[in-house]
């Protein structure tokens, strides 16, 4: 775990994340400009970090709705304002990027937050940006393998040798500049798919399983899945830290939660996805066996700890910003994070 | 409440001439509905590769979103080997898993003859069901001999049209005041 800067004694850590969306609020019916926005995934950040959340990560999107198409930039912003708080993309997508300039980008955030930055990387749910940047969909799945690939073994060697479909070959070549520590965490982005989560597992990478709704349960088999992989490859799954990422709200009350994030949420994902949410769905949040984290605060620690047991994951990371939530009621939800949420989970989940 | 009526060949005559009666019949019945036909034989739709159909231009784009949009769908259909016809079948391809979900779909086949009257049953509604519609059961099913030159001569194909109609819109209105009900019980 240390190679992922990870301490199990510190107990399981929480962070925040963002998937850079730039979203009408449904209630208010209006939707603020990009560089306000653009401006509070900064403060979100500073907010996170004064609260003592261990996290903050940004997401890459080039599609209608979206205000981090560089995300590595925002992502600098956010580490010259910050001191201590890790940061990472959520997802970078390293599929329709070249890893020798990803890797640049990261390395030099590294350097400028003094070693905090993280890439997680993954393959983009939404293929628009093939067109935008001139890649050809046929050749989705291959483009994420061959480049993760090259991302992997850049933060692995300093002369790096490779030849592969998608890119110049490389021939001595050294990508700098280098980090902080010499690599960086990566990890790759999962869906809830368990074939998915087995593919991370054969490559004996640091998963980021992603889940928008659904039993706890259910990502409970992707998450055996991929140490079992990771086992079959020959890979000690103790040593690969897992990370799960997902809504989050909370309120005083969880009916409140409930309330005030789903119209968020089912307009948001109308906008983004083509489909709203199911509010029978959303309304299971109430339940321990569901893995949507929204509700009061207790009940919120209730299901992340079931969820910890579950999983025994070492991180969780939090969605709350989506559509358009208005920037006091985020920061009201740091405040609760922050004095509620984060002693209980620390108090239960560090190692003794 | 909109409805989509889908004309789901891209050739013949038959399951146009069906919808174009079953078009008459929604705005006499229900003036004020908000009906819009889909003849894919009208429309250059692209085989689906598996994005999100957002991310479709075009006719493609416009075909999924109509269908995306709609409350109830009237899905014409004639039968082409033993099976629904291609194009159809694309244009659930092209939807989310779970596209039908909150809608109410009913379906008219017409077909050379009897010998294809369960194939509704077997290939039609089973995809219906995975992408969680509401299904109206009875269907109509029109012979190539209910036809003449471009138009039903069969009374009792007629009847049922009304009805398929009738059952639509009734289901339509029925379960979304039960999904009212129910999403009001949430209480958020």
């Amino acid at each position: 775990m240390e190679n992922y800067r990870i301490d199990p004694a510190k107990g399981m850590e929480f962070g925040l994340y963002t998937l850079g969306d730039h979203l009408p609020n449904p209630i208010a019916g209006e939707r603020i400009s990009a560089e306000q926005r653009i401006h509070e995934f900064i403060e979100l950040a500073q907010l996170a970090e004064q609260a003592g959340i261990d996290f903050f990560s940004v997401g890459e999107s080039h599609q209608e709705y979206f205000a981090t198409q560089a995300h590595a930039v925002v992502l600098s912003a956010i580490a010259q304002a910050t001191e201590k708080i890790k940061i990472s993309s959520s997802s970078t997508i390293i599929s329709t990027s070249d890893p020798v300039r990803v890797y640049e980008n990261f390395s030099t955030i590294d350097l400028i937050s003094k070693g905090r930055a993280e890439i997680v990387a993954g393959r983009a749910s939404r293929v628009g940006l093939f067109d935008l940047l001139g890649y050809d969909l046929r050749n989705y799945e291959e483009l994420y393998e061959e480049k993760f690939e090259l991302l992997l073994k850049i933060n692995q060697e300093e002369v790096v040798n490779w030849e592969g479909e998608f890119r110049a070959p490389l021939k001595d070549a050294r990508v700098l500049p280098r980090p902080q520590n010499g690599s960086l965490p990566i990890w790759r982005a999962v869906g809830g798919n368990p074939a998915s989560a087995i593919k991370a597992g054969y490559a004996g990478v640091p998963m980021y399983l992603a889940h928008l709704g659904g039993p706890v349960a259910s990502f409970k088999r992707a998450i055996d899945a991929y140490r079992e992989a990771a086992t079959q490859s020959g890979f000690d799954p103790t040593e690969l830290p897992i990370s799960t990422a997902g809504f989050f709200y909370t309120a005083e009350t969880t009916q409140q939660a409930q309330k005030e994030y789903y119209p968020h949420i089912n307009e948001g994902m109308k906008l983004t996805n083509g489909q709203g949410f199911p509010k029978q769905a959303f309304a299971q949040s109430d339940d321990l066996r569901t893995v949507i984290n929204v509700g009061s605060p207790q009940q919120v620690i209730e299901k992340i700890l079931y969820q910890h047991e579950q999983f025994g994951h070492q991180r969780f990371i939090a969605q709350m910003d989506f559509g358009g939530v208005p920037f006091d009621k985020l920061r009201k939800n740091i405040e609760l994070i922050g004095t509620e949420i984060l002693p209980a989970i620390k108090k239960y989940t560090a190692k003794q | 409440m909109h409805i989509v009526t889908l004309s789901g060949s891209n050739v013949g005559s038959k399951t146009r001439t069906a919808m174009d009666y079953t078009m008459n019949t929604i705005s006499e019945k229900y003036p004020n509905a908000d009906v819009t036909l889909i003849d894919l034989a009208d429309y250059e739709v692209q085989f689906s590769d598996g994005r999100n159909f957002l991310d479709y231009e075009g006719d493609t784009q416009y075909v999924a979103q109509t269908v995306m949009d709609a409350d109830a769908i009237i899905i014409g259909t004639p039968i082409f080997q033993a099976s629904i016809p291609a194009t159809l079948k694309n244009i659930f391809d092209l939807l989310p898993q779970d596209g039908l979900r909150d809608k109410v779909v009913s379906i008219l086949v017409t077909a050379g003859s009897l010998t294809h009257f369960l194939i509704v049953e077997q290939q039609l509604k089973p995809i219906l069901s995975y992408m969680k519609a509401q299904i109206v059961q009875d269907y109509v099913f029109i012979e190539e001999k209910d036809f003449h030159r471009k138009e039903i001569t069969n009374d009792n194909v007629l009847l049922r049209i009304d009805q398929l109609v009738e059952d639509t819109v009734g289901l339509m209105e029925t379960y979304r005041s039960m999904r009212k009900t129910q999403e009001e019980a949430y209480g958020f």
